[in-house]
């Protein structure tokens, strides 16, 4: 078996602290679990700095990890777009003006809120794909962590996935949405401590910002960008050829900062449940901004170990001085055959400069990707490595943790990983017990009917995803075609939602229509477009061709613009022409008939309207700072 | 809830952040433990120690923050 590294007694012992912690807090909380309602909303009894740091976390998920490091090494500081345009503004929205009627509601779920603002049918639909998208996706990424697990340390994928998922499963079946929150915080601190010491340490390497700054010079240059491209997040925004995402700036303030940025933040039962287990009005509101906090500074520690992956290292070396390879590389040397493609992947890393006497990538520890038909590393139309961005925070902490900080980091990769898949299952459980079992199946039951459908959603939630991985780890294509048809679905909602909250005369037949049309839109105007370089297929084109974008990105953002246009406008034409729900049936559920929260006598740190506007102002400055 | 989440934070953090400190100091020295030149098991471990002590000490203060 090869693998990058290996694991000493330590590490484990560190493991093992935390898996022993994690269970506890599911035993703990076990005995306050007595109603529906503790099981699924926490008794609505949490303070707002522990929704708040939970609503992040639960979002905070291993391909959140893995995944923005990968891209700050393929984008570089641009990445941080997801966070301080892609977030903040929405977290500000959701939490000072459209909290009020989620919690005001008293509506126990997203789509319920749906039901009580417009009809059955709405509620329906995004009920089911809804709970379809949470156990697929935390189906995805068991497979995705245990694959990396085993290409990391050599644990076998089975061993892995199924002590991840029956974990998550003991203190989510347990303790419920409480127990899920809980250990949320308890990860979050995890992820925090266990990824800071890598930007520290990667950064000390390069020399401090400037030091990176000026190798990643170099790597723009190289790569046909301005020098500035990979530190910069704004100053090449311009045109979409002049940086490393492929996005102009107005698709991206479109695309990701409104329509997908709201469509997530603000509709998503996942974070939004979250908020809902406050103790009270004010404390849901207050849930996403102080979760705006934490959120804002996360691209320091998620997306800097990606961005120094691709420089760290010594410096250029001469052909033939081979002495000075990573640390990382050597390790695994031993190896000698690749038995699959994932390990193959060792093997290149390990033979590359051997093989090369021109050393193509001189600096940096991400390794090639391999082509899994012929085993040997990809390369683009250029003839140069294609690099495996995926492995760029893991390979991090291969290279700079010893023993013990080692087992740190990969505790807080498990964490990551636990902390979304929980929030996948608790969210699923919810939406399938009130919103599918109790309005479609089996209504009008005693409350511990309903607790007791809750356990058995949460076993399972938990069984499909490992189902999930499974068809994953054969059938990489069929997964790739559920999260596309599930950006299909959510592109349109947050065009629902707005008009749902704050214009009165929307009906449940626009808002339906609205979004079946907004869906339908996004299939079409995918199918006719094809990112530049792209094969016709999963990626688009299948309609025929109308329109090349010069990235995957630019495609995506603009299939999210024209959903979210065609919902809008389809909802606002067939609500007019149908007719109009009366005023008091609406009252607390849209903004024109629920009394404005007043809040004025409060300090200002727990007043939502005061707080957003702190969180905005800090957004702007770092947007501002790494202009 | 009734059960203050700082207790378990507070006791994970100082277990986990004793346990890197201890091997951290006892391994001192050992070729690997510092591959940037830091012992920094040694330094991080004390760092997460007092990060769990001052949750600890918030829960028995038990004023939520």
């Amino acid at each position: 078996m090869t693998h990058f590294t290996s694991l000493h007694w330590i590490d484990y012992a560190v493991m093992l602290v935390y898996f022993a912690f994690v269970l506890g807090i599911g035993v703990a909380l076990k005995r306050y679990v007595r109603t529906g309602t503790d099981f699924f909303l926490s008794g609505r009894s949490l303070p707002a700095w522990v929704t708040g740091l939970a609503f992040i976390s639960a979002n905070l998920g291993a391909q959140e990890v893995i995944g923005m490091g990968a891209s700050g090494a393929k984008y570089g500081i641009a990445t941080s777009h997801f966070y301080w345009v892609g977030a903040i503004p929405a977290m500000v929205f959701v939490g000072v003006l459209m909290m009020p009627f989620y919690y005001g509601s008293r509506a126990r779920s997203v789509p319920e809120y749906l039901k009580l603002r417009f009809d059955e049918k709405t509620r329906g639909f995004n009920a089911i794909s809804f709970a379809t998208m949470t156990v697929f996706s935390s189906g995805i990424s068991l497979y995705a962590m245990g694959k990396l697990l085993n290409l990391l340390v050599g644990w076998s994928f089975d061993t892995s996935i199924l002590i991840a998922a029956g974990i998550v499963l003991f203190y989510t079946f347990m303790g419920g949405l409480g127990g899920a929150i809980y250990n949320e915080v308890l990860q979050f601190f995890l992820i925090v401590f266990g990824f800071a010491p890598l930007a520290f340490l990667g950064l000390r390497d390069v020399g401090g910002w400037s030091g990176l700054k000026e190798r990643l010079a170099t790597v723009a240059t190289a790569n046909g960008f301005g020098e500035g491209a990979y530190t910069h997040s704004w100053t090449y925004m311009g045109h979409a050829s002049q940086n490393p995402v492929g996005v102009e700036w107005f698709g991206l303030v479109m695309g990701l900062g409104f329509v997908l940025s709201f469509g997530y933040w603000c509709t998503d039962f996942l974070v939004v449940q979250r908020a809902m287990a406050a103790n009270s009005m004010s404390a849901a509101r207050r849930t996403p901004l102080i979760a705006a906090f934490p959120k804002m500074l996360m691209p320091f520690i998620v997306i800097l170990p990606g961005m120094l992956a691709l420089v760290v290292g010594p410096a250029p070396r001469a052909p033939g001085n081979l002495s000075a390879a990573p640390a990382a590389v050597a390790a695994p040397a031993e190896a000698t055959r690749a038995s699959n493609p994932a390990n193959a992947a060792v093997e290149a890393m390990v033979r590359t400069p051997v093989q090369q006497p021109i050393i193509e990538q001189s600096r940096g520890i991400i390794p090639p990707k391999i082509d899994p038909a012929t085993g040997e590393p990809l390369r683009d139309g250029r003839g140069r490595l294609v690099l495996d961005y995926d492995l760029a925070t893991p390979m991090m902490l291969v290279h700079f943790f010893p023993a013990g900080l080692l087992g740190l980091g990969l505790t807080a990769l498990l964490a990551s990983f636990m902390s979304g898949m929980a929030g996948n299952v608790t969210a699923f459980n919810t939406v399938w017990t009130y919103d599918i079992y109790q309005s479609y199946i089996r209504p009008g039951q005693p409350d511990h009917h309903y607790l007791q459908m809750g356990r058995f959603a949460t076993v399972a939630g938990v069984a499909i995803s490992l189902a999930a991985a499974y068809v994953a780890a054969s059938f990489n294509n069929i997964m790739d075609m559920l999260q596309l048809v599930f950006a299909f679905v959510n592109a349109p909602l947050f065009a629902t939602f707005a008009l749902g909250m704050f214009w009165k005369r929307a009906t449940g037949h626009g808002a339906f229509l609205g979004l079946l049309s907004g869906t339908l839109a996004a299939a079409v105007h995918h199918g006719l477009t094809l990112p530049a370089g792209a094969h016709v297929g999963i990626k688009g084109g299948y309609f025929g061709v109308l329109q090349t974008f010069p990235s995957e990105l630019a495609q995506t953002f603009w299939t999210a613009i024209v959903a979210f246009t065609t919902c809008f406008l389809v909802t606002i034409v067939v609500s007019m022409l149908t007719k109009p729900r009366p005023d008091e049936e609406m009252k607390g559920l849209v903004y024109s008939l629920t009394p404005i929260q007043k809040d004025s006598g409060e300090p200002w740190h727990r007043r939502p309207a005061a707080l957003g506007a702190v969180v905005l102002v800090a957004a702007l400055a770092l947007n501002l700072i790494f202009w | 809830m009734r059960l203050d989440i700082r207790w378990p934070i507070g006791l994970m953090f100082s277990v986990m952040g004793a346990l890197l400190a201890v091997y951290g100091g006892v391994t001192l020295g050992k070729p690997g433990t510092a591959p940037s030149g830091i012992p920094v098991n040694l330094y991080w471990g004390l760092v997460m120690l007092a990060f769990g002590l001052a949750m600890l000490a918030g829960a028995r203060g038990k004023k939520e923050p």
